[in-house]
Formats: structure tokens, sequence, C-alpha cells
């Protein structure tokens, strides 16, 4: 059994191709391992005893033409999943289910993949840690006590400590990344528009993004190449010409130009970091890979943009959650009174924040020199990796400024949480594609992602090169299963 | 209080006032579906049975841009001889009511999809023209109904994101008449061009109305009111009188206008604060980052021009150079669309021989008279034009008298009856044979010596007594024209 739980969806997906494994055999060992992972707290809401009956009948007339035959698999709870309950790891949804399926996970269950359940994350996505989660916190695989990151971080534990054999997340200003790095987990944020938004519970609209999350570079390009599709449904869909990941997945990255960004380098970064980016930019150049030192000089303005124009969106996509139509009520005197009390009930502390922060830099009077200014900004980050682009390929950085942190070691601090976004949340406001891969350890030994970042569209380029360095980094995560009694 | 008809002054002890009128004109898009859904917007339907999960803003909902509307918008921008731009930006309004399930509305904030144009009035003094600020698209809200349940508040969403256009005039107003020509000639332009059925007593189209007032001569605009939300242009007026006054009253005082939010109490015909500008809502637009800027070619917009049908301002100088008619014939044929069509409808059925300014005195005499009775549309007009143009056709070519039509006229409205077949069946045809006149006369001067002779002596009054006499004889139907001549000739 463990044994199945060990093997990469590629793997899986060739067993039961093979009819060497069936649906029910694979669905039952994840189900089974999930069962006695309640302690990770991955999930929000399990669906087992379904995802065995339809692994079930899958096997009765199994389509193995599919990208992912009966391929069990959990997904972030801010996913709408029609008849199967939708929290966003908020109370005020907390006994929502939706009518409808989001693109992103139609698009899964339609290559033949079952939903195991739905797993943790911080409410509405915002949090580095998943503490903010209403559903409480997830425990990190490598190490008890440890964060898996955030926002994704159920879906980070549910990937690295094998719950699901793969996983999809959203990234709105690194909550793909930093989770994988955090896990020893390799994580997808595709260029904005690749994947739909529709039916994704939204946190930033200009900013989520869906992505995959996975074992290897392997897994994340099959899922990648499943998720990304045009939809009309989202008016920023973009229908550009998408990749068949995993067939044109190469390691022969000779000659391509990889950029190291000198602002990177920001004061206060462990040596270890600094250790792993320079192992990181030997095994690019040992794949055949180019160095160029290059400048993103607005680098230092992404963090301040970003919590300017991330809560600005939130306060008013979060205006929806009143009370009114479904979700949370909490009783009151008047509407009014109605309104403060369901949102002060229904939304955690840092929702609250973030809705209080987007409010103020919207208001008359503060417009202009918050988010007009950062809007300014966000075109100058922009313009930034544009002219870079005019001389590299991709480019590599850091994941995180540090490896995973203990639970309740940055709870109270959020400015000090906020900081671990400084390497992931650039992409977001320039809307490109970037991957983490894990490529080390701490002294701890706690995991150490790379993250390499690519032009719009090409996360078939940045996949190549991860694909090539993963080969050379060899990683081997260290996960002793400490949770299983 | 004024004296010149044309002119709207208030004058209190020496000071004589002038008031500042502009209008923000919502008006429903004419469209299948919704502006971001394709929710059917039809009106009367039960309620919340036509909501999609967009509307009704859960989770995860995108707004997908209705292409339609944006259609209707440009042709109405076009409609109003206003720039079309070719870049707009959707905008997020935010605020919380129960009616609005996203917690914002969608509009088009700083950069509007139409921009400056023009809208030229037909007072009786002469022509007005009126300057166009704007015209955005946004989406309109469900709505609230406090009446149904003594504790709560019921809501249909039903017209939760059905498209509006907002129209903002310049404040180029300056009287109760020029606000309903304003109202009138916008909904006669939207007809003409299908963009909105200019329904009021649905709620198609709704005002609100900005007022100030200031010195006559002065240059000056005196601080505004708002009054919100007015659906008739019956209150838009009464609404004006009374707001007018009220800041006159105001300013004799002493006192100052307050800028603020006034609503409409049609019940005792006054305006009431609803918020001052300090309570006003800040309402944080800022462009919606679920929607791309919409941007139009030129080439989009040359398709939608050569779609464009006559509009009113062309067709009146049209009917006046084709027909001969007078300005304000032309005028009332061309203020609604079915009315010029009717009118045209029938000029062509009267073919070559035709008496257009008969025709005109018809339509907008007998026929208007009708239709004001039953309280019907043109478009649902008891009598066709076809049968109108050959009952116009029977008086001119003198099978009918005049008096004779009135009577026909009344029969053709029970199921549209050809008149030429009630003139046969009634036989009601006109006598114009000369000789069978006079031996009518003959007789009826026989029948009456005495006031013949009496008529010979000077008694002149008497013609009339005989002209009566060969009507009565006749059944009505003696050409009244020969009848005089042969008399005149005979007596």
């Amino acid at each position: 059994m463990s044994d199945i739980t060990n093997q990469s969806l590629t793997s899986l997906v060739n067993n039961i191709k093979n009819k060497k494994l069936s649906s029910e055999e694979v669905t039952q060992a994840f189900v089974d391992r999930s069962e006695k992972s309640k302690e990770l707290n991955a999930y929000i809401t399990e669906d087992f005893s379904n995802a065995i009956n339809k692994a079930k009948k899958f096997d009765q007339n199994p389509n193995l033409d599919l990208k992912l035959p009966g391929i069990p698999m959990a997904v972030k709870d801010l996913f709408c999943t029609e008849n199967i309950r939708t929290t966003a790891g908020s109370k005020i949804l907390k006994n929502f289910i939706p009518t409808y399926e989001s693109t992103v996970t139609q698009n899964i269950w339609n290559e033949g993949a079952i939903l195991l359940g739905k797993l943790n994350c911080d409410e509405f996505a915002m949090g580095s840690s998943n503490e903010t989660s209403f559903y409480g916190n997830v425990q990190n695989p490598i190490d008890n006590g440890l964060v898996p990151g955030g926002s994704s971080g159920g879906s980070a534990a549910a990937v690295s400590g094998r719950l699901t054999p793969i996983t999809i997340g959203t990234d709105t200003g690194g909550s793909i990344r930093q989770p994988a790095s955090f896990t020893g987990t390799v994580g997808l944020k595709p260029t904005y528009g690749s994947c739909s938004r529709y039916g994704i519970v939204a946190f930033a609209s200009s900013l989520d993004q869906a992505g995959p999350m996975a074992q290897n570079v392997e897994d994340c390009a099959l899922l990648q190449e499943v998720i990304s599709t045009y939809d009309k449904k989202d008016s920023t869909s973009i229908d550009f010409k998408r990749n068949d990941h995993s067939k044109e997945l190469t390691k022969n990255i000779k000659g391509k130009k990889i950029g190291i960004p000198k602002e990177y380098r920001v004061e206060g970064m462990p040596k270890e970091i600094e250790d792993l980016w320079q192992k990181g930019i030997q095994y690019a150049k040992e794949c055949g890979a180019e160095i160029i030192d290059i400048s993103l000089p607005n680098t230092t303005y992404a963090l301040p943009t970003y919590y300017i124009v991330a809560p600005a969106e939130a306060s008013s996509n979060l205006a929806r959650y009143d009370g009114v139509k479904y979700g949370f009520r909490a009783k009151g005197e008047n509407l009014i009174d109605m309104y403060e009390k369901t949102r002060s009930e229904g939304f955690g502390a840092e929702v609250q924040r973030r809705i209080m922060i987007g409010t103020y830099v919207l208001s008359s009077g503060y417009y202009d020199a918050y988010y007009l200014k950062a809007q300014k900004v966000r075109k100058l980050i922009k313009n930034d990796f544009d002219e870079a682009y005019k001389k590299v390929d991709a480019i590599l950085t850091p994941s995180t400024p540090s490896s995973a942190f203990k639970i309740g070691e940055k709870k109270d601090d959020p400015v000090s949480m906020y900081l671990n976004d400084i390497f992931t949340v650039p992409v977001n406001l320039a809307g490109l594609p970037a991957i983490s891969i894990p490529a080390g350890h701490d002294a701890s030994g706690y995991p150490l992602g790379l993250q390499i970042i690519g032009k719009a569209f090409k996360e078939q380029e940045i996949l190549n090169v991860a694909y090539a360095m993963e080969d050379k980094i060899n990683f081997k995560n260290k996960i002793t299963d400490w949770w299983i009694k | 209080m004024t004296k010149d008809k044309s002119e709207y002054l208030i004058e209190r002890h020496n000071n004589v006032y002038e008031v500042v009128i502009g209008l923000e004109v919502h008006a429903q898009v004419t469209s299948n579906s919704k502006l971001f859904s394709s929710s059917s917007t039809k009106f009367g339907a039960e309620p919340n049975t036509q909501v999609s999960l967009v509307d009704a803003a859960f989770p995860g909902m995108l707004p997908v841009i209705n292409e339609f509307c944006v259609k209707q918008a440009i042709k109405t921008g076009i409609g109003l001889k206003a720039k079309i731009n070719k870049r707009s930006v959707f905008d997020r309004k935010n605020y919380f009511y129960a009616d609005l399930p996203q917690g914002y509305q969608i509009s088009q904030f700083k950069y509007p999809i139409v921009g400056e144009g023009t809208v030229i009035l037909d007072m009786p003094e002469g022509q007005k023209e009126v300057g166009i600020e704007r015209l955005h698209l946004e989406q309109d809200a469900g709505k609230s109904i406090h009446d149904m349940d003594p504790q709560n508040t019921l809501v249909d969403l039903n017209r939760s994101g059905v498209a509006l256009m907002e129209i903002v005039s310049k404040p180029d107003l300056r009287t109760p008449d020029e606000v309903s020509a304003y109202i009138k000639k916008l909904r006669s332009i939207m007809r003409y061009l299908g963009t909105c059925d200019g329904n009021m007593q649905e709620g198609s189209l709704r005002a609100d109305v900005n007022i100030s007032v200031r010195l006559k001569d002065s240059k000056e605009l005196g601080t505004r009111c708002e009054i919100k939300n007015v659906n008739s242009i019956k209150f838009m007026q009464m609404a004006i009188d009374y707001e007018a006054n009220r800041q006159v009253d105001l300013i004799e005082e002493g006192k100052s206008i307050d800028q603020e939010t006034r609503l409409f109490d049609t019940k005792k015909n006054e305006t009431r604060s609803m918020r001052s500008k300090e309570d006003a809502h800040d309402y944080r637009y800022f462009p919606d980052p679920d929607l791309l800027p919409l941007e139009v070619t030129d080439e989009f917009i040359n398709e939608l021009k050569a779609d464009i049908p006559e509009l009113p301002d062309d067709k009146k100088k049209r009917f006046i150079d084709e027909f001969k008619v007078s300005p304000y014939e032309a005028t009332i044929l061309v203020s609604d669309i079915e009315t010029a069509k009717y009118f045209e409808e029938v000029v062509a059925k009267m073919g070559k021989n035709q008496d257009i300014k008969l025709a005109v005195n018809w339509i907008t005499g007998e026929l208007f008279a009708v239709l004001n009775n039953k309280n019907l549309e043109i478009s649902q007009s008891p009598i066709s034009a076809k049968n109108l143009a050959k009952l116009v056709n029977l008086i001119k070519n003198g099978t009918i008298s005049g008096k004779i039509a009135k009577t026909i006229f009344e029969l053709m409205i029970d199921g549209d009856k050809d008149p030429q077949t009630i003139v046969e069946e009634k036989g009601l045809k006109q006598e114009s044979d000369p000789k069978a006149l006079e031996a009518l006369i003959d007789k009826i001067i026989d029948d009456n010596r005495e006031k013949a002779i009496e008529y010979k002596n000077g008694k002149e009054k008497l013609f009339g007594f005989f002209v009566g006499q060969a009507m009565k004889v006749s059944g009505g139907k003696a050409n009244p024209q020969l009848i005089n001549e042969i008399l005149k000739k005979k007596l």
C-alpha cells in the first residue's frame, strides 16, 4: 500500500494505463493514508467514500486514453466544487455548497481524476503559514510544529505527506511557490490568464492564478497541461497556443540564458539561502545554461505595492459575503447591524485587517497616493522584467528568504509574515509564470526552494529548466511520517 | 410668476432668479440578456426567477460583457451626435445594500464609452441645443421590497445586473418645459434606435434631477441639489418647481443652500433631504480587475453607424422638404417613430393625387383623438394606414364630403373596415350629378314657393334653409358645393 502512495503521478498514471493498478487500489491507498494523517489537518472536507465509489465505477469501464485516468486528487478549498462544501478556509462560508464547478477542477475531472476532498488553506488565501484558516493550522509533514507555508498550505502538506498524488493551489503573491518551497515539493504559478479563474473564490482578481503542486517537475507539467485552457467565462483568460507540456518536456537547456537579479540579494537574508542560490547557479551552468547578471531595479517596491493592490481588490471582492444571500449570517437589529455582526464574526483577523487596508487605500483622498501610485509602480516592475527578458530566457532566484518557520512564530507580526513573499510577489505583479523546485536543505534539514521565473506564456521554458536542474539537484525530501502513530 | 412663456423665472421682491437644471437619465438598454450575464431581462417575471449565479454574486463568479449592450450604447452615442470613446473602462462602485449582491455596482467612472454630444429641442419659440456630458454603461441593482412583510425586507434580484445607460446632460436646461422636451427627445431618439423602450411606468427610463438657482444674468452656478430617481415627466416638473422655489426662499432669507441629495415625495409634492454632502457615500471607485478595458475599433463603430436609421431631426427636415408640412406638424409627426412610420405609410398608400395636408389633419386630429380616448399607441391603431389613406382619397376626389367622412371614420374603428366598402354598403356616396341635383332642387323650390318668393324679395337668410332642405332630402349625400351653385342659379 505505502508503495502506491510513494509513487509519482506519472508512474501511477502509467500503472493504471498498463492495468498494473486499478483506480480503486490507488484511491484506497491515498484514502487510507489520508485517514491516518488527520494530525496534519490538511483536509477541511473529506469525500473519501464517494471517491472510492467513483474509482470502482471508473474501473468498471476505464477510459485509459485520459490524461489522469482514475487518479484520486484532493484540491485546495478555494475551488468551487459542485455539491461539495467549499469554505475558502473561512467561517463565513462554513456551510456553503456550490451548485457549480470551477473550470480548473472541471478540466481535471474531464481527464478522469477523482475528488478526494478539499484541502485546508489560509482564510480566503490570505496568509503565508496556513494559520489564518478558520479550520485550524496545518502541520508541515517535514516536522512537527512547523508551518507548511500558505496560503496553499493544506495542498503542499498533502502532496509532501503523500495524502494525494498531486494537487492544485492558487497563487496571488506566492501561495503556491512558498508552501512548495517549505514542504520540498514543486509548485508552478502559471502566466496570468493561463488558467481560468471561473469558480475560484476570488482574493485579488488581477493577481490570482491557479496552478499545479506536485512531487516532481514531470507531474507538474502534466497537470499544468490539463488545467490551462482558454475560458470565455473568465474575461481575463487569454487565448494563446498552449503547449503539450509533458510531451515537450526536455532536459536540454543548453545555451539558455538565465538571469541572476542582484536586487534579490536582500538585507538580512540567511547565508544558507545565498549558498543555495549559488548552488543553483552552479547547477544551471552544469546543465549548459549561460548565467547573466541582470537588474530588476524596482524589486524593493514590489512588496508595498502588492500590499496595496491585493487588499484593495480583496476589500471589494469580499463585499459579497454580507449574510444576505448565502453563507454565515449573524442576527442583527437592522440591515447595517446584521452586516457588521456577520462580517465581524464571519471573517478572521487577517481578513479583516486586509479589508480595512484595502478600504483605506481606495478611499477618496487616499486613492491617488496609494492605489494609483501602486498601479504605476506595478507597471515599472513589469517594465523591469520586460527589459531583463531582452537579455535572458529565464530568471533564477531563491523562492523564499527562509525555510519553514514554527507554528505561532510569526502569527502576531504581520509585517514579518508579509516579508516571506518578497521573492514571489513581483512575479504576480508582472503576471509572469514561475516555478519553485526543491533544491536543498537548511541546517535543520528543512527544505529550501529555488524559483525560476519565465517570460509570459513560456511555462514550457521554465518547466524545462526546472526539469534539467531537478536532475542535477537530485533532491530527497526527508519525510519521517512522524504524525502516523 | 413668469410672464414670457419661454422663460421660467422666479421673482421675489426685486430679485429675479433663473433656474439651472441638469439631468442624469438612467435608460434601460433594450437587450434580451443582462450586461454581464445571460439571464433574461423580461419585465414582470416572478421574483428571483431571472437570476444567474453571476447576478447573485456567488463565490468565484465572473462578469462577461454582453457585446450587444455595448453596441446599443454606441448606437445611442451616435444618435446623440456624441464622441464614441474607443477605449472605456469598467469600474466598481462599492457600497453595501441588500439588493446589491456583489457589494459593488459595475459602472464606468473615469472613462465612459460615450463622451460629449448634443440633443436639439424643438421648443415653441425655436430650437434649443442641450449639451450631453457623457453616456456610460452600468448594472442596475435589484429591488428591495419593504411593504410585503412586517419584519423583513424582501429582495428581488430579477433586475440585478440589467444594463443601464446613464446619460448625463450639461446644466443647459432652464425650464420644466425644456426638461419635458429633453426627456421626450431622448426617448424619441432611443426608440428610433431601438436602444431603450423609454417605458417610464416599467422603470426603463428614470432620472436624477440636478437643480440650482441664480440671479438672472449671473454667470456663476449656484449650489445644486440632486433629486434622486424621479420616474415621470410630470413629477420631474413638479419637483423642479418645488425645489427651485425652496432654494430661492432660502437665499431670500439670507440662508445658504446645502449641496445634498433629496427625494421627491409625490404625495406631498415636496422634496426632502436624503443625505448631505458630508454623509455622501465614498464609493471607492477603482477599475474592475475582472474585466479588461473595453476597446472598440473604428471599423466596429462604422459598422454600427451604417446601421443607424434616419433620426427625428433628419426626418423632420425631410418631411418639411418633401411633403411641405409645417415645422410644427413635422415635429409632431416625427416625435414618435411609430407616428412617423404611420404617416409615411399613409402618404405612400394615397398614391399620386395625394392631399398630404388633409392626411396630416386626419392623423393629428381624428386619429390621435381616438388613440387618446382608447389609450392606445399608434402602433396599435384600430385604423390601418392603408384605410386611412383611402378615406383621405375619398374626400379628396369628391366621393364623400368631410362630414360624411367623419361618420365613415367612426364605422372604420370597429374592425379596420375599408371606407370604400362602407360607402358602398351604406350608400353614402356623395351626389355630384348636376342633373340629379337640379331635379332635386327644382322639387324643393316647387314645394316651398312662398319661401322662394320671400328670398327673392330680399330675405337672404332663407338661402340656408334651402341648402338644409337639399341636404335633408338627399340624406346628407348631396355635394354641398354644387347645391350652393345650383341654388344661386335657380332662386
